[in-house]
C-alpha cells in the first residue's frame, strides 16, 4: 500500500480525508438544524397563549387553561388542545411571573427527587412507573384517585398522593414516600400540567383513547 | 491483576489502575441490578428504604463510570506502545488525578445511597443528584470529572506531540475532544424539559453512538495489532472507514431521540434515515475483524506456526465485541428506530432489552479485553491463554446478557402491545400490562440471567486475579 498507489479504495489519505469531510458535514449540518430547533422549542409567551398562538412548548402560564389531547385529522396524530377555556391550578389564577416561579419549583423537585429513574418523562428514564408525559390528562385523577384520597379536585388529589404516596397504594408496586412538601408538590403539578401541553408528535399514542373509554364508561361504548 | 506491575512503565501501571477501579464498580452495577431486577417481582423488597429509583440510579451510574475508566484505563494502556514514550508528560498529575476521581466517585455514591434525595432547591443539583438520567452526577462532580478529564487528555495530547504519531492514536486523541467536549452539554438547569432533554441527548447519544463507538475502534484496532499481529496499513485504513460511517451515521442519527420530546417533526426523517445506516459501520467492524484474524491465521499456518492469537482471551473478548456490537446495538436498535415503530415502544422494556445487549457487546467486552492485555503486559507474558476460569466467565457473562436481553425483549412485546397499542399508555393502562403472566415470567427469566451474568463476573474476576501468577510460572518453566 505505500508507495505506488494500487487505487484510491486502498489509499490510507484518501479515507481520512473522507471521514474528516463527511465528519465535518454531519456536524454542521447538525448545528443549523439545532438552531432551527431551539427557535421552535423556546418556551412561548403569554401573550402568544393569550392571542391562541401555538407554541411546541407553551408559557407557564398554560396551566390557567385547560388542556386536552385530542387527535388532529390534518396531522394525522394527537396533539394537544390549549383552551380557550381557562381552567387556573388550584382554582386561582396565577401572573406570568407566579406561574413560572410554580413551575421552576416542580422542575427543580421533579430532579431532586429523581422522578426518571422509576417514570419516564417524554418517554425516556426508566421503565419501573408509568410515562409522565401526559399524567395530568390520565383518566385515574378524574374519579378515582380523589375519591382515595378525600379531595374535591384532581390537582388536590395530586398534592395529597405526591405527599403521602405509600398511604394510597394503587398496585402492589408502589411510589416511595420522597418527602414532598406541600408546595414542592404544587409545583410538580403545575411542572405536569405544562408537560401535558407540550407538542409531543402524537406521544403517546392513543392516549385519548383511553380518556374516552372512562367517559363512555368503557371500551366502543358509545 | 493486582498485585504485580512493577515492571510495567508508568502509563501502563496508571492504566492498570484504572482497571481495578473499573472492576469493582462493573460488581456493583450487576449487584444493583439484580436489586432492582428482584423489586419487578417483588416490589415491597427493600421498598420505602432503598428504592428502585436509587437502585437504578446506581446501576447505571456504575455502569457509566465504570466504562469510562476501563476507557481511560485502555488509552494510557495504549499510549506507550502508540506513541513509543513510556513517561507521559505530566503522569504525577494523571496520578493524582486518579485518586481525585477515585475519591469524587466514592463520596457521589455514598451521597446516592444514604442521602438518596433532596429538597427541591439548587443546592440539592449541585450537592446530592441532578435527577437526569446517566447524568445524575451532583454538580460540584460534574465540575470535578471535568477537570480530572482535562488532566488525563493533556497527558493523552501533550505525549501524543512528543511522540510518534500512529493513525490510531490520532484518531484517538480527537475522539477524546469531542467525548470530553459534549459532556459540558449535559451540565446546566432549565424549566423548560424538551430543552433539558435536548441538550442531555447530546450528551448519551453522541457518546454511546459516536464518539464511544470511534472509541471502541480504535481500541479493536490497536487490539488487533497487539494480538494477531494485523498488518498497521490495514487496521488504520479500516478505522477511517470506521470513523467515516460512524460519524456519517451517529452525529445525524442523534434525531432519532427527537421524535417525540417536543421538536419539530422534520427530526422523523432525519432520524429515521441516519439512524437505519449506523447498523453499517458495525457489520463493518465485525467483518473486518474476523477478516484479519482469518488472514492472519492462514499466514501463520502457512508458515507452519500454530496460532497467531498472543492473548486468547482478549481475542475472545474482541471478537464477541465485533459481533455483540453488531447486534446489540445495530439489530436491538434497528428493531426500534423508525417513528413508525418507535412511536408504540418507546420508553418500554424495549429499550431496556436494547440497552442491555447494546452497552455489553459494544463496550463492555472490548473493555474487558484491554484488561487482559494489561495483565499480559503486567508479567511481560509472550503469550496469554485463556484458562478454564476466562471461558467460563466469557461463555456465562454472554449467555446471561443475552438471556435477560431476549427476556427484556419478549417483556417489551408484551408491554407494547398491551399498554401501548391496546390500551393507551395510561396508568392502568402499564399496570394492566406489567401484570400480565407472560410479562412477569419475562421478568423472572430477567433475573435468573443476570444471576447467570454475575456468576459469569465472579469467574471473571477470579481469572483476572490469577491468570498472569500461573501464566508467568508455567511460562519460566
Amino acid at each position: 500500500m505505500a508507495g505506488k498507489k494500487a487505487s484510491v479504495w486502498t489509499s490510507i489519505s484518501f479515507w481520512r480525508r473522507s471521514a474528516a469531510w463527511v465528519t465535518g458535514f454531519a456536524t454542521i449540518l447538525l448545528i443549523w438544524l439545532t438552531f432551527d430547533t431551539m427557535a421552535q422549542i423556546r418556551m412561548g409567551t403569554d401573550k402568544e397563549l393569550q392571542e391562541g398562538v401555538k407554541r411546541r412548548i407553551p408559557a407557564p402560564t398554560v396551566i390557567n387553561y385547560k388542556i386536552d389531547y385530542k387527535y388532529d385529522e390534518k396531522r394525522g396524530l394527537e396533539a394537544p388542545v390549549i383552551g380557550p377555556e381557562k381552567q387556573p391550578l388550584f382554582g386561582k389564577e396565577l401572573s406570568p411571573k407566579e406561574a413560572a416561579a410554580l413551575l421552576h419549583l416542580g422542575k427543580l423537585t421533579s430532579q431532586a427527587k429523581n422522578c426518571m429513574d422509576c417514570h419516564t418523562l417524554l418517554g425516556n428514564g426508566a421503565y419501573y412507573a408509568p410515562d409522565l408525559t401526559k399524567a395530568w390528562l390520565d383518566p385515574m385523577w378524574e374519579k378515582t384517585m380523589p375519591a382515595m384520597t378525600g379531595k374535591k379536585t384532581k390537582e388536590e388529589a395530586m398534592v395529597e398522593f405526591l405527599m403521602h404516596p405509600d398511604k394510597y397504594p394503587t398496585h402492589a408496586r408502589m411510589m416511595p414516600n420522597l418527602g414532598i412538601t406541600e408546595q414542592e408538590a404544587k409545583g410538580l403539578v403545575a411542572f405536569l400540567k405544562h408537560m401535558s401541553s407540550i407538542d409531543t408528535n402524537g406521544y403517546p399514542r392513543g392516549f385519548s383513547k383511553t380518556i374516552k373509554e372512562f367517559q363512555t364508561g368503557g371500551t366502543y361504548a358509545k | 491483576m493486582l498485585n504485580n506491575t512493577s515492571n510495567l512503565s508508568p502509563s501502563k501501571q496508571l492504566a492498570m489502575n484504572y482497571f481495578r477501579v473499573a472492576i469493582v464498580l462493573f460488581g456493583a452495577q450487576l449487584l444493583f441490578g439484580l436489586i432492582i431486577g428482584l423489586q419487578f417481582l417483588y416490589p415491597s423488597f427493600l421498598y420505602n428504604f432503598l428504592d428502585f429509583s436509587v437502585g437504578r440510579m446506581v446501576h447505571i451510574n456504575a455502569l457509566v463510570v465504570w466504562m469510562l475508566y476501563a476507557m481511560i484505563g485502555s488509552v494510557y494502556l495504549m499510549l506507550p506502545d502508540e506513541t513509543g514514550i513510556e513517561h507521559p508528560v505530566a503522569i504525577g498529575l494523571g496520578k493524582l488525578a486518579f485518586w481525585v476521581l477515585t475519591a469524587a466517585v466514592t463520596v457521589v455514591v455514598l451521597v446516592y445511597l444514604f442521602i438518596q434525595v433532596g429538597p427541591g432547591k439548587e443546592s440539592t443539583i449541585w450537592l446530592i443528584n441532578e435527577g437526569r438520567e446517566y447524568l445524575e452526577a451532583p454538580r460540584w462532580a460534574d465540575i470535578g470529572i471535568v477537570v480530572v478529564v482535562l488532566i488525563f487528555y493533556a497527558n493523552v495530547f501533550f505525549t501524543y506531540m512528543k511522540g510518534k504519531k500512529t493513525g490510531i492514536m490520532t484518531v484517538m486523541v480527537a475522539d477524546l475532544m469531542a467525548l470530553a467536549g459534549l459532556y459540558l452539554a449535559g451540565m446546566f438547569f432549565t424549566d423548560n424539559i424538551s430543552m433539558d432533554q435536548y441538550w442531555w441527548w447530546w450528551v448519551i447519544h453522541l457518546w454511546v453512538e459516536a464518539t464511544w463507538e470511534v472509541f471502541v475502534g480504535a481500541l479493536a484496532a490497536y487490539g488487533l495489532i497487539r494480538v494477531i499481529n494485523a498488518k498497521r496499513e490495514i487496521v488504520e485504513m479500516w478505522l477511517w472507514i470506521e470513523v467515516l460511517m460512524l460519524f456519517g451515521s451517529g452525529i445525524l442519527g442523534l434525531g432519532h431521540h427527537y421524535f417525540w420530546i417536543g421538536t419539530p417533526e422534520y427530526w422523523w426523517e432525519i432520524g429515521a434515515l441516519f439512524s437505519s445506516l449506523e447498523p453499517v459501520p458495525l457489520v463493518a467492524m465485525f467483518v473486518h475483524v474476523l477478516y484479519d484474524w482469518g488472514k492472519e491465521q492462514g499466514q501463520h499456518q502457512a508458515e507452519g506456526k500454530g496460532s497467531s492469537i498472543k492473548n486468547g482471551p482478549t481475542m475472545a473478548w474482541i471478537s464477541i465485541n465485533a459481533f455483540g456490537n453488531f447486534l446489540g446495538a445495530g439489530i436491538w436498535g434497528f428493531f426500534h428506530t423508525l417513528p413508525q415503530v418507535n412511536i408504540y415502544t418507546h420508553g418500554s422494556q424495549f429499550t431496556a432489552a436494547h440497552g442491555h445487549l447494546a452497552f455489553f457487546g459494544a463496550y463492555a467486552t472490548i473493555l474487558i479485553g484491554m484488561m487482559y492485555l494489561g495483565i499480559q503486559d503486567a508479567y511481560g507474558l509472550k503469550r496469554l491463554k485463556a484458562t478454564f476460569k476466562s471461558k467460563m466467565a466469557i461463555f456465562l457473562i454472554t449467555f446471561g446478557v443475552l438471556g435477560m436481553t431476549v427476556a427484556l425483549t419478549i417483556a417489551g412485546y408484551e408491554q407494547v402491545l398491551v399498554e401501548r397499542a391496546e390500551l393507551g399508555a395510561g396508568w392502568q393502562a402499564f399496570f394492566t400490562a406489567q401484570n400480565l403472566p407472560w410479562y412477569v415470567q419475562a421478568q423472572v427469566w430477567r433475573e435468573i440471567m443476570g444471576v447467570v451474568t454475575f456468576v459469569g463476573f465472579v469467574y471473571l474476576v477470579w481469572d483476572l486475579l490469577t491468570i498472569g501468577k500461573v501464566q508467568a510460572k508455567a511460562e519460566q518453566a
